[in-house]
């Protein structure tokens, strides 16, 4: 996705008069693009529900599954109507896009971004949009109120994501400064955690955390949820491309070595400190890889996903196990410990394996460029600090608006499906 | 007429019903319970948090026979669902006053 930093500046041109555009569009890349979208799309309202849903408790699942249907469903309207034009249109100092775009104006169905039209480009973008904001509500499930979590949503993704995606891949200063995230380290892991472990803090636990036993309601589901997202992933990372040629295919070949090493890592992790190898370790690990190899997934070489990998199963372990507990915060289903920490840990990655014989402009410190790390670093800093800072002042705001952010202590208790939707998730209950 | 509960494990049932059967017994009602006695609970961790669980699945057999089999019903369940470890389970006897069927309205040693 750097290479469309370089495109940025000229895309008012571009989609001004696509028969000016110098590179022409590309069936083959259009395509593969087209592709990446849809399976980008499935990762929320089927790779993420069913892996939250089924950590979640199961009075709680079907609100859960509530909350990531409809962050895709705002995300997908906010984007079209303005957010698309906050993250990508023409930059106003580096900070944000204008509103030039605004409802899509000026683009039809000649614009091209780059080979691809800009349509499939915009949709393509979309679906990051609405799994980064999809991300976060891990961190709140079974107590946050409905209607809050709506309020949350439009802010976030308008206030919040937008922006930062603008920093990074819509001609900010964070692309500029050579930052390196290729599929969304900083945009979405870093930025989604940050802003889960914020609204966990706010909303405080849950009522009877730590005393009570919090069963999830289906590993069955969370794995299932887990083999979607990493299906998709491969048109989040190898998509980036916004190609598809050989970088596409390292992308796709370091992503699923990532992935596979992480779930290998997670689970032996676990099975030497508490002596058995689970599935949602399993699970777990998968995702940690991922999100780790997220950033670096252009950049860097097998070598490299492998140990991306490895750190990530290790690093998502200890941050969910051990971590937490010594803090003390209840980030519910751990969108902080997996996203925020692994994603950190990637987009360092990103900064010390980056190798040039992958894509010949960037290297890592390990290639002889100790200055990728600082600036990797930097935009680590700058995501954080954004989204924690913008994220507490979005929750107050919220609480303003919709007269608090929690479900009452008897609404909690009873459960979020029956008390907020009025359902179940089986006809059956456990005691 | 003796009414006799057995608490035992679930993976047993099978034994406990074919050993009932090799004796003549006739029918029996089963439920799924949850409890713990000495064998207490177990530990489940997820991503770190240990949960204990203290109510653990078990069956209960309830069986209705003449006072003078009760003996030897009681030993045969003992002897089938005795896997010589804790949770195995326990047997408790109580007289019964009556008993009726429904069907046919005898009563009695004959409704069993």
């Amino acid at each position: 996705m750097k290479r469309w930093v370089f495109w940025a500046g000229g895309l008012t041109l571009l989609t001004a008069s696509p028969a000016l555009a110098a590179e022409g569009l590309d069936t083959g890349n259009t395509a593969w693009m087209i592709v990446s979208t849809a399976l980008v799309m499935m990762m929320t309202p089927a790779g993420l529900a069913l892996f939250y849903g089924g950590m979640s408790r199961y009075k709680n699942l079907l609100n859960t599954v509530a909350m990531t249907f409809v962050a895709y469903c705002l995300a997908s309207v906010i984007w079209v109507l303005w957010g698309y034009s906050l993250a990508f249109g023409p930059s106003r100092g580096g900070i944000v896009g204008g509103l030039d775009y605004l409802l899509l104006n000026g683009i039809g169905v000649e614009s091209l971004t780059g080979t691809i039209p800009t349509y499939v480009f915009l949709l393509f973008q979309m679906t990051f949009a609405g799994i980064t904001v999809a991300l976060v509500l891990g961190s709140i499930v079974d107590r946050m109120k409905f209607s809050a979590w709506i309020v949350f949503t439009v802010l976030w993704v308008t206030c919040i994501y937008a922006p930062v995606a603008h920093w990074a891949w819509g001609g900010g200063w964070m692309g500029a400064m050579g930052a390196l995230d290729f599929a969304g380290g900083t945009v979405v892991h870093i930025n989604a955690g940050v802003a889960g472990l914020v609204l966990s803090l706010v909303l405080g636990k849950r009522v009877g955390y730590g005393r009570e036993a919090m069963f999830p309601s289906s590993i069955a589901l969370t794995a299932l949820g887990a083999a979607l997202l990493w299906f998709g992933w491969f048109g989040f990372n190898a998509g980036s491309q916004l190609a598809a040629d050989g970088l596409a295919g390292s992308a796709f070949l370091v992503t699923n070595t990532s992935a596979a090493v992480g779930a290998l890592s997670w689970m032996g992790a676990e099975w030497v400190v508490n002596r058995r190898p689970t599935v949602l370790g399993l699970a777990s690990g998968i995702v940690a890889g991922l999100v780790a190899i997220t950033p670096a997934a252009g950049f860097v070489s097998l070598p490299g996903a492998l140990i991306i990998g490895l750190v990530a199963g290790l690093l998502g372990f200890f941050s969910v196990a051990k971590l937490k507990g010594m803090l003390g915060y209840d980030d519910s289903l751990d969108a902080f410990g997996v996203h925020g920490m692994c994603g950190i840990w990637g987009a360092l990655a990103t900064g010390l394996l980056a190798n040039p014989a992958v894509n010949a402009n960037d290297s890592g410190l390990f290639f002889g460029n100790p200055g990728q790390l600082w600036i990797q670093t930097i935009s680590i800093l700058a995501t954080a600090a954004y989204s924690g800072i913008g994220t507490l002042a979005l929750v107050w705001l919220t609480r303003a608006i919709t007269g608090g952010l929690r479900v009452s202590r008897d609404d909690e208790i009873i459960g979020l499906d029956g008390s907020q939707h009025g359902e179940r998730a089986f006809d059956i209950q456990m005691s | 007429m003796k009414k006799i509960d057995a608490i035992i494990k679930p993976f047993k049932l099978d034994d406990v019903k074919e050993a009932l059967n090799e004796i003549g017994i006739q029918g029996m009602t089963v439920t799924e319970v949850k409890g713990y006695g000495r064998q207490k609970g177990h530990k489940e961790i997820y991503r770190g948090a240990e949960y204990v669980v203290d109510f653990i699945p078990k069956i209960k057999i309830e069986v209705v026979v003449a006072a003078d089999q009760a003996p030897r019903v009681v030993e045969k369940i003992r002897q089938a669902a005795n896997t010589g470890k804790l949770g195995d389970g326990k047997i408790f006897v109580y007289s019964v006053e009556e008993a009726i069927r429904v069907r046919t309205g005898e009563t009695g040693l004959d409704a069993l």
